[in-house]
């Protein structure tokens, strides 16, 4: 075994799921190492969630193989269940106990002795910024508060693994940046983080590595700038396709290296040689153009496809 | 029905289910002991006061005598049928509660079976308040009392598991209508509380057998009233039977629906 694989905390081997007569997740294969920030990135029904609930030994497996610590998920789920915080996608905080009461009797289920509780929830009420809330009902919390408890509450029995399914999925910028904090802080700490997201941005100032998933297969994995390497040239136009049509522009831009999508009534031109591209600007000027470097994003809609996902 | 037959993997932290249920239940415990208290004591006015003048002794003992064991079990079969209805639906469904659990090293059928315990003890509890109000009333005051909270207990256990079996199947709340008029009510009133079966016809009598609720009554009229025969040991039996195997469904049913 090589010394990556003797790191990894997951491990999936051919994993697939089944659900209704339907192929959700079709034999993927990925390590999570030690300390790292993993992402799955796709679009809704890309089987991102199902692999997760996996992971966490919500859902059985179908076939394939999967160990998480070492241990397979399903001889040893207790094992593993005690080592994992876990934060899905909606929150399911306990509406009929306040803040506090919320974590210390989350914590009873991982056997922690009630004063050991309370220590650990005053101080992850502190790391989460809601000392103050601590005896508020949950149904007083906003959506940004119940979210930071979310992430609080997954933290209590000190996990070496944390799994968030959207962690800012609705929130407003200012909770998400609070939690984006807090998350990079946890992986500095040494914890491994398995995310799904369909923000790029979310995926690019946390994850380490990411997956691209779509249909229940993998498209891509790497880190965030390799994968903007690989998929998308450097740099991008953007524009409305002119009433012609976009083989006027097309002929006009003859010369240049580069790559194009047409999607709706809009035109991407992607280039490595920006400069080149500029040049241009005469063909795609009339209706005006927003120039900019190839991000993620780019890359999830060449490799997803732009068709709307319900 | 896969895995309906399987042993369920239950061990000591359905406790901690329990307990979740029991803090969450002392926030507002006052408003539902008085409702405890409340029905009871209503079926034993209306009927009891109403009609012993006109029936006078029923099995050698005054009418409200005859019908006050089985209105404490009566509130044991509603408390924990409540309990295991909308209380179990609200925390597996809307809040879902049952999830959250579900990803710790509490598993799934740990958390149903914490859900029968603390079913069967909102019925102990329902039971508890309400007998030392009839012994006051002057209504019971057998030596065997001093066994009964064990009745209570085990048909707690008894009527949480049946609900928690609904709960597995139901689509939604609206569906419980169903168990409370064509399960629950029947049995309220066919049971033996009000009158002896005896009295029935033949073919009432024989279909009450296979109401858990009837040997509920049998045993809890022998304690109340002191007249212990052997046969309620068939009524105990009957139910420690039922009991297991309800649960054990229950446990296993509630699995089937959550683990998907």
């Amino acid at each position: 075994m090589s010394e990556v694989l003797k790191e990894a905390v997951i491990s999936a081997r051919a994993l697939t799921k089944d659900y209704d007569g339907m192929q959700a997740v079709k034999g993927i294969d990925f390590d999570v190492v030690k300390a790292e920030c993993f992402g799955f990135l796709g679009p809704n029904g890309a089987g991102k969630t199902t692999t997760l609930n996996m992971v966490q030994g919500y859902s059985p497996l179908t076939s394939g193989a999967l160990t998480v610590f070492g241990y397979d998920i399903i001889k040893d789920p207790r094992r593993i269940k005690a080592r994992i915080g876990v934060v899905p996608q909606e929150n399911n905080l306990d509406p009929d106990l306040t803040v506090l009461e919320n974590l210390r009797i989350y914590a009873r289920y991982f056997d922690i002795p009630k004063k050991e509780a309370v220590e650990r929830a005053m101080h992850l009420l502190e790391f989460m910024s809601l000392t103050d809330k601590k005896d508020e009902r949950i149904t007083k919390l906003s959506g940004g508060m119940k979210r930071r408890l979310m992430v609080a509450r997954a933290l209590i029995n000190d996990p070496e693994l944390i799994i968030l399914d959207e962690p800012t999925t609705g929130l407003d910028p200012q909770a998400r940046h609070l939690i984006w904090q807090r998350l990079r802080g946890l992986r500095k700490e040494g914890r491994t983080m398995l995310l799904t997201t369909h923000y790029m941005e979310e995926a690019a100032q946390l994850c380490d590595r990411l997956m691209i998933m779509d249909g229940g297969r993998i498209l891509a994995e790497g880190s965030p700038a390799s994968l903007v390497e690989r998929y998308a040239k450097g740099e991008v136009v953007e524009f409305r396709i002119p009433d012609s049509g976009p083989d006027e522009v097309l002929g006009c831009l003859a010369g240049l290296a580069f790559e194009y999508e047409v999607s709706g009534d809009t035109m991407f031109i992607f280039a490595d040689d920006g400069e080149a591209l500029l040049k241009k600007a005469s063909c795609f000027l009339a209706g005006g153009f927003i120039h900019r470097r190839a991000t993620l994003e780019d890359v999830f809609l060449k490799l997803t496809g732009r068709e709307l996902r319900e | 029905m896969k895995g309906i037959f399987k042993t369920p993997r239950v061990g000591r932290r359905a406790i901690k289910v329990w307990q979740r249920n029991r803090d969450a239940w002392f926030k507002f415990y006052k408003a539902s002991l008085v409702g405890n208290l409340g029905e009871p004591l209503l079926f034993l006015v209306a009927f009891g006061l109403g009609l012993s003048k006109f029936i006078g002794n029923v099995d050698g003992m005054p009418y409200i005598n005859f019908i006050a064991p089985g209105l404490v079990v009566a509130s044991v079969m509603n408390a924990s049928s409540f309990e295991c209805t909308f209380g179990s639906f609200t925390r597996m469904s809307s809040q879902k509660t049952y999830d959250a659990i579900m990803v710790t090293p509490v598993n799934i059928e740990e958390v149903a079976a914490g859900d029968i315990l603390w079913g069967a003890s909102k019925g102990f509890i329902s039971a508890m308040i309400i007998l030392p109000v009839l012994v006051a009333f002057g209504l019971m005051d057998s030596p065997w009392l001093i066994v009964s909270p064990l009745l209570f207990l085990l048909e707690g256990l008894m009527f949480a598991a049946m609900a928690l079996i609904v709960t597995s199947f139901t689509p939604s709340y609206d569906y419980y209508a169903y168990y409370f008029s064509l399960v629950v009510s029947p049995m309220f009133f066919f049971s033996g509380i009000f009158f002896p079966l005896s009295a029935m016809p033949a073919w009432v009598a024989k279909a009450a057998w296979f109401f858990p609720l009837t040997h509920a009554v049998n045993v809890a009229r022998a304690l109340s009233s002191g007249n212990v025969s052997a046969s309620i040991l068939w009524d105990i039996l009957w139910m420690l039977v039922f009991t297991f195997a309800a649960s054990w469904v229950a446990v296993n049913s509630i699995k089937r629906r959550l683990v998907k």
